[in-house]
């Protein structure tokens, strides 16, 4: 098969239909790539990582925090090891920053010792207890009332939309089709075993499915007579900060984590800027991002008390999360009800981290449920590279210049990206389609004037590359129109393509 | 790269880089040149359709396209070179600056005398934290102004404005002309952050109501906006429970300040005054490192262009002056004060005059709004100084000329603003608004 992305078509049938283009899902597509199968993923959204993927830590998180024996320990720490391996020939920006958790008292270094041991269980590398001097001297900006912290060098910080992109992309280039703006509507199952899959646009036969579905994972279970587990999606918000403060800390600092969550941590992003969140905060709707001002409040205080003298004044923007918690563990192994259908479900922290080898268990657990494999001698596991004009030094802009006049036309001033990386993002195969997915992808419209000036000229590159008028241009979701032209206004109608 | 040399060159080809280019030239620069990023001259006045720009530089009133041709037009009469569609990457202590366009590819430039001039951006909702969803149909006012004056695209039929920012004025009688809805502007503070005539010419004339002391505690909405909640705020901006309430609208655009765009001049070196997010500068407009120049919004965010454009002149004279070396390092600097009313002024040091220099014009931002008032100009801790003033707002700046003589040896200067005594303010002449 020849991968593909895009509204559609859905085949008639295929081997293997993923449901979710999540990290997760993602990954799970990539992994299914190496072989020689038909693998169709279906995403409701114009783009993949529009759910918790888009919004969240962005942490490759050591693996010190999970009890031994969870799928979360077994996975975080292969995951860990396997973006080292994978991230820069997919084209995933990663930084080994390392992580610490900072303790406040003796009850706290108490916490982050038995963190250390949970550590060296699940086989994390390189764990060490460091004294008050110690954290002081590499984060000279943390709190002067911390008693001491634990140090994993393997804890790094990656960006969290390029990770789901880098798979994608490569699932795609492997022959993986990938269907958006695609909505499951129904699961076909005869005698127990999965049959099929109907969507919003047609129905696919096939004998596996795998439950990527993110937030709606429970509904999609649901759809095939599963009950067994159900989704609380959980909230977090955060605050990113201007790069001009990207020296503020240096790596990934956490408080000594409750029962809850890892608590407000304080971090760099691989792009150089710094955020703060997320809290924890339980709720039913399984879409409301909305931030609220007690949130934004009790993040910033809780950041304090890492950092206590947070720059506010350069936030450039603040966003929620919603993590698809089911339980303590994630949900990852066959359906109880339905042969052929597996889990990938209740994949929160450390979900981002586990992706690949989340990818890694769910093809093993395909080919236990009668899957058949047989690996491609075509495969290729890495993606062409794509030159990031701000990152080189002036010869080679000046080349790329040469290469391709775009490269000299800067269209996001505040983040230095040229129309030819805006270009490149929406004609690869796993391209942009939208404002957020131009901005997700190469970060115009990411910095501090967050698209004030390139939001008009990214739309109308968008406009031109994807051959639509400017009232078909979106911001992210599928009714999500930025325009509307005079005559829509004089005819009485409302946003609409 | 190719490399090229000039005298003096502007980095921007709005109103404050044609005039500071032209000014250049007159003073006797001979090889001057304009950096624009964009495909024409002008800036952002070429958004800006609507009429009262120029009263004070031309005597008449002209929309903001016609104001920037006025000074195309003149650029144009010169042998000043300009390069559009160019940005530049970086300008490096020494005048050594490096730009990128598709035509030109990679280029570096020498120049004797640099001129920052790249305007401002607009303050996003990410800045002020306004918490809730974040749909399609929230745009900043300039954005949308953009959109609707030169690609011809609306941002939305339902219009609620947030922020009593000009750009937002002008949008709320924009997208009425355009047949959309506007509901109603919202300002946090307890006064407009707008010129009175905008509140008189874009509000009140359409029936448009503005809620001063108002803050928006939320926008709602999953693909497009659907509404935002409001509340009443104290004296302190706190919100006050019981007071909210919702709006629906299918657009939000927000007006809520503006800000010098000058990541240039910090990744320089230069050193910025935390109040105006420009460089500090001195009479002649010369930042700390010698040779490099700002003027206009870059340097603060101005009300009028008319200013912008008789500051850049300012500085457009002096890097001509210092490409030809006649710009002596000072022996002496003075800091210049904002004190007591006011929050900034401009320019924030002095260094020595020029032979027969008359007068220095300085510029204000009050901190806030009062009736009738004294600027004080206090040269080492006595009352030099003092002019009446009809009314202070801080969404307009005072401009105020100080005699030479009346600045002195003085060690420290510093300006005021202060309630005037009611008889003086009876009798006083008015002063003309801005």
């Amino acid at each position: 098969m020849t991968g593909s992305f895009g509204p559609g078509p859905l085949p008639e049938s295929a081997d293997v239909v993923v449901i979710g283009g999540g990290v997760v899902g993602c990954a799970i597509a990539r992994e299914l790539s190496r072989f020689d199968v038909s693998a169709v993923l279906i995403e409701r959204s114009p783009d993949v990582a529009t759910g918790t993927s888009k919004a969240n830590s962005g942490i490759l998180h050591a693996g010190f925090d999970a009890e031994p024996g969870t799928w979360k320990a077994r996975l975080n720490v292969r995951g860990s090891r396997l973006y080292a391996e994978l991230a820069e020939g997919l084209g995933i920006p990663r930084k080994a920053t390392g992580s610490l958790v900072v303790a406040k008292d003796t009850a706290e270094m108490e916490t982050v010792a038995e963190l250390r041991h949970r550590g060296i269980d699940n086989g994390v590398a390189g764990l060490e207890i460091w004294n008050r001097d110690q954290v002081v001297a590499h984060e000279p900006n943390i709190s002067s009332d911390i008693a001491g912290a634990l140090w994993a060098p393997t804890g790094a910080i990656v960006c969290p939309f390029l990770a789901t992109v880098g798979f994608a992309e490569n699932a795609i280039r492997n022959g993986v089709r990938i269907v958006i703006e695609c909505a499951v509507t129904g699961i076909d199952v005869a005698d127990r075993q999965i049959v099929g899959v109907r969507t919003t646009r047609g129905r696919v036969a096939t004998r596996f499915v795998v439950n990527a579905a993110g937030l709606h994972s429970d509904e999609v279970a649901r759809l095939a007579g599963d009950d067994s587990f159900t989704i609380k999606p959980r909230r977090g918000e955060y605050i990113l900060f201007d790069r001009s403060v990207g020296q503020l800390v240096n790596t990934v600092l956490f408080p000594t984590p409750d029962k809850v969550s890892k608590g407000i941590l304080v971090s760099p992003t691989v792009h150089g800027n710094v955020f703060i969140g997320p809290d924890a905060v339980d709720i039913d709707d399984p879409e409301d991002r909305e931030t609220t001002a007690g949130g934004l409040a009790g993040i910033i205080a809780g950041a304090r008390r890492i950092v206590p003298a947070l720059p506010l004044g350069t936030a450039i923007t603040e966003f929620a999360g919603l993590r698809a918690a089911a339980g303590k563990d994630f949900v990852i192994g066959p359906s109880p009800a339905a042969r052929g259908l597996v889990h990938a479900a209740g994949i929160q922290s450390p979900g981002l981290t586990s992706a690949p080898a989340i990818g890694e268990v769910i093809v093993e657990m395909l080919q236990d449920v009668g899957l058949r494999l047989r690996a491609k001698a075509s495969f290729v596991p890495v993606n062409p590279e794509k030159p990031r004009f701000h990152e080189l030094d002036r010869e080679a802009q000046a080349r790329l210049v040469a290469r391709d006049p775009l490269f000299g036309r800067v269209i996001c001033r505040c983040e230095t990206v040229t129309e030819a990386e805006i270009v490149a993002a929406i004609r690869s195969p796993c391209g942009a389609r939208t404002v957020d997915g131009v901005k997700r992808r190469v970060r115009a419209g990411a910095g501090r004037c967050q698209g004030g000036f390139c939001g008009p000229r990214v739309t109308a590159i968008l406009a031109r590359e994807l051959d639509v008028p400017i009232t078909a241009v979106r911001k992210d979701s599928i009714k999500s129109w930025l325009f509307l032209s005079r005559a829509d206004l004089e005819a009485g109608e409302g946003i609409h393509a | 790269m190719r490399e090229f040399s000039y005298d003096v060159v502007t980095i921007g080809g709005g109103p404050a880089g044609m005039a500071a280019a032209l000014a250049a030239r007159e003073a006797g620069a001979k090889r001057v040149l304009i950096l624009e990023r964009d495909r024409e001259l002008g800036g952002i006045l070429q958004q800006c359709i609507h009429n009262g720009f120029g009263l004070r530089r031309f005597e008449e009133e002209l929309t903001g396209p016609g104001y920037a041709h006025r000074y195309i037009d003149m650029v144009k009469a010169t042998d000043i070179d300009v390069w559009l569609d160019t940005t530049v990457l970086a300008a490096e202590p020494g005048g050594v600056i490096t730009s990128v366009s598709p035509q030109a590819g990679l280029t570096v430039v020498r120049a004797k005398s640099v001129v920052y001039a790249m305007g401002c951006r607009e303050r996003t909702r990410g800045a002020i934290r306004t918490p809730g969803s974040r749909p399609a149909g929230v745009f900043t006012a300039g954005a949308a102004q953009r959109m609707v004056n030169m690609e011809g695209y609306l941002p939305g039929k339902e219009v609620v404005i947030v922020g009593s920012g000009d750009i937002g004025l002008i949008m709320a009688r924009r997208m009425t002309f355009e047949g959309a809805k506007v509901k109603a502007v919202f300002e946090i503070m307890p006064y407009s952050n707008g010129l009175t005539r905008n509140i008189v010419q874009c509000l009140e004339d359409f029936g448009i109501p503005l809620y001063l002391g108002h803050s928006v505690t939320a926008i709602h909405g999953k693909d497009r906006v659907t509404g935002i909640t409001v509340s009443e705020v104290n004296d302190k901006l706190e919100v006050i429970e019981g007071t909210a309430f919702d709006v629906a609208c299918d657009c939000v655009l927000l007006s809520v300040g503006l800000i010098p765009e000058n990541e240039l001049g910090r990744a320089a070196g230069i050193a910025v005054d935390p109040i105006t997010s420009g460089a500090r500068v001195d009479q002649f407009r010369e930042t700390s490192i010698p040779g490099f120049f700002a003027a206009g919004n870059v340097l603060h965010v101005h009300d009028l262009v008319d200013w912008v454009s008789e500051e850049a002149a300012i500085a457009g004279r002096s890097a001509a002056r210092h490409a030809r070396g006649e710009l002596a390092p000072s022996g002496r600097e003075r800091s210049v004060m904002a004190g007591e009313g006011l929050r900034t002024v401009v320019p924030q040091r002095l260094t020595d005059f020029e032979p027969g220099k008359m007068s220095v014009r300085f510029y204000f931002r009050a901190a806030k709004p009062m009736g009738a008032s004294l600027l004080q100009f206090w040269a080492d801790d006595a009352l030099a100084f003092e002019r009446k003033l009809r009314v202070v707002k801080p969404s307009e700046m005072i401009v105020a000329d100080i005699p030479v003589r009346k600045i002195g040896d003085a060690a420290t200067l510093e300006f005021r603003v202060v309630p005037a005594p009611e008889k003086v303010a009876a009798e006083d002449e008015i002063e003309e608004e801005a």
